[in-house]
């Protein structure tokens, strides 16, 4: 299972689509750690700096319809290339969401508020959040504070993340 | 209760439920290009299990790039023929017969009334025009697909939109498309199937039909579908007419998928076109759309007419028809990509390509290129495209570019303007 837990990169936006994850131009790769640099480099996003902004990051916070717009799984992979293997959203595309979970990547929706007090109480401070896969639950841990909310997935999300993704499931069943 | 074409589909198709609200489908097919498929097929040789379920439901196509313009996408083309040839897939269309993948598959009668086709590409959900399931994956669930014929899904939620009235002049399926996206939002259908239904969807032919359904993933849609009908029957007869002794048995056969009349629909709307004027788009989300009315003005650098959206034949006669006795701007860049080598050819017989190149267009081989910003017709930083593509995301055709989707008579309207502008300007459309 990978590791779900460190810093939180934070994308105060909705329908952030996977050409600004990765733009199409660099769906002519066949390795994914060539992917690595080009993470979030047109997105539309104010003051927003990939080359800054995206060291030492390891979960997304960000809000709805995440991922949108091409199939491409090249988005989550120039994610988990940077390290970054968990997304928390108020909402994914479905192919996006799909393809994280294919991958052993963790989406956890949230709701609107609970999605507000994330940005609103962490969005300005050093901010790590660890993923209890067991009890299904997000600790939030900053200088001033500490809090803890719970999520759900599905039961065939789980069996994903568990056995390492979706062609090691299949494969398994199938 | 009754079912859903999508619920009587996945009923048809079903493995296994594994947990209650997931349901794993046997694939009737699984369509291939070289930008998604490489990386499934190395990592199938990497686990030791380079094999492919069944070489005669799988078709692949190399058409994003296509010729390859630099060694990488060669390379790409060169991985996803040695593949085809090593497994013997018999329907692998390389370059001089190669086509934009949604075009090209239905063209070749790979695509019947209550089929599961998954392919690693959002606009998959085009083949729903015939009234198949068919949806955009990943490169793992196309791998999948690709060893083991199965594709798992959520039990799908069917948002029934009625699309009703009569369409004025100058008004076609891409309007209606931008139109329920603008309404119902970039994600107003996330993770339902939508279904589209209504006089003005049973009056469209086939290549309008998936016009509508192409652009259904820009509403989040996992699927867009049209029930199926004799104008579906008459597209397939030639593929089918061995299969079955006439076309009512053959739309008898096809029936059983239809939506009962008392299936349950997550969401209901219906929408009247009949004051629906031609619409385009304006900013970086496919439903930020405004009638090309309010749009007059917006010089443009670039038309591009082609795509899995618009670069069909229905939609290369009616931009030439707007061109006819046009020159393009001067300050306008005018290119064509019909989709297809067969649409190519039948354009060049009844003279369309003729009236394109008269009209200052150029006329590119059949390929995907410029939609995604990848080759033939790439953008620069500032320049504003009127494109018949499917999405104007920020970066799309080019860093720094604007995209204005829209219908292909609107596109030649403002290629001749050099601004956006409506079709009736410049002729008589015909319904």
């Amino acid at each position: 299972m990978k590791e779900f837990k460190g810093n939180i990169l934070f994308l105060d936006r909705s329908d952030i689509n996977t050409d600004e994850v990765i733009p199409a131009k660099y769906l002519t790769e066949i390795e994914k750690t060539a992917l690595k640099p080009h993470l979030f480099e047109d997105i539309k996003l104010d003051g927003f700096n990939p080359e800054m902004d995206i060291k030492g990051k390891a979960i997304i916070v960000t809000r709805e319809n995440f991922g949108c717009g091409s199939s491409r799984e090249h988005a989550p992979w120039a994610l988990e290339v940077n390290g970054i293997h968990v997304v928390i959203a108020r909402s994914f595309a479905r192919i996006f969401r799909q393809n994280m979970f294919n991958g052993g990547m963790l989406a956890i929706e949230l709701s609107e508020e609970q999605i507000n007090t994330l940005f609103k109480e962490f969005g300005n401070s050093d901010t790590q959040i660890s993923v209890d896969m067991e009890a299904l639950e997000i600790m939030i841990q900053s200088k001033d504070q500490t809090q803890k909310i719970d999520f759900q997935i599905s039961e065939f999300d789980k069996a994903l993340i568990n056995t390492g993704g979706w062609v090691e499931y299949a494969d398994k069943h199938y | 209760m009754g079912k859903t074409i999508a619920e009587k589909i996945f009923k048809a198709h079903l493995v296994d439920e594994p947990f209650g609200d997931v349901s794993v489908l046997k694939l009737d097919r699984v369509f291939c290009h070289e930008i998604t498929t490489p990386m499934a097929i190395q990592d199938l040789m990497a686990r030791g299990k380079d094999r492919v379920f069944d070489p005669d439901k799988i078709k692949a196509v190399i058409d994003h790039v296509s010729p390859a313009k630099d060694s990488k996408t060669a390379l790409q083309g060169k991985i996803l023929r040695e593949w085809a040839r090593r497994h013997n897939i018999k329907d692998f269309f390389d370059i001089g017969h190669n086509g934009v993948c949604h075009a090209l598959f239905p063209e070749k009668g790979f695509v019947r009334p209550g089929f599961v086709i998954i392919m690693g590409d959002s606009h998959t959900c085009t083949h729903g025009a015939f009234g198949a399931f068919a949806a955009g994956v990943g490169t793992t669930d196309l791998e999948v697909g690709i060893l083991k014929g199965v594709c798992a899904f959520k039990t799908p939620q069917t948002y029934k939109i009625e699309i009703i009235g009569e369409l004025a002049d100058g008004v076609y399926a891409k309007d209606i498309i931008l139109k329920v996206i603008k309404d119902i939002s970039v994600n107003g259908a996330t993770n339902m199937v939508i279904e589209f239904t209504g006089n003005i969807v049973d009056e469209m032919d086939m290549d309008q039909r998936m016009t509508l359904s192409n652009m259904a993933v820009e509403a989040g849609a996992t699927s867009g579908v049209c029930l199926p009908d004799m104008t579906t029957v008459e597209y397939l007869w030639e593929f089918i007419k061995n299969q079955y002794k006439t076309r009512q048995d053959a739309l008898e056969a096809f029936s059983k998928f239809k939506s009962d009349d008392d299936a349950d629909y997550a969401k209901l709307k219906t929408i009247d076109v009949s004051d629906l004027e031609p619409l385009t788009t304006f900013g970086y989300k496919p439903d930020n759309v405004k009638p090309v009315s309010q749009m007059k003005g917006t010089k443009i650098d670039q038309v591009y007419i082609g795509s899995c959206t618009n670069g069909r034949l229905e939609d290369l006669r009616i931009a030439a028809k707007v061109l006819a006795g046009h020159t393009i701007s001067p300050h306008v860049r005018g290119i064509v990509s019909p989709a297809t080598p067969k649409i190519f050819s039948q354009a060049l017989e009844q003279g369309i390509i003729k009236t394109f190149m008269d009209s200052g267009f150029c006329v590119t081989n059949p390929t995907c290129g410029a939609c995604l910003g990848m080759s033939n017709g790439v953008l620069a930083e500032g320049e504003v495209a009127a494109s018949t593509t499917n999405r104007n995301f920020i970066g799309r055709m080019g860093k720094g570019g604007m995209v204005h989707l829209m219908s292909p008579a609107t596109a030649a309207a403002s290629a001749i303007k050099g601004e956006i502008s409506n079709s009736n300007l410049f002729c008589e459309q015909g319904k």
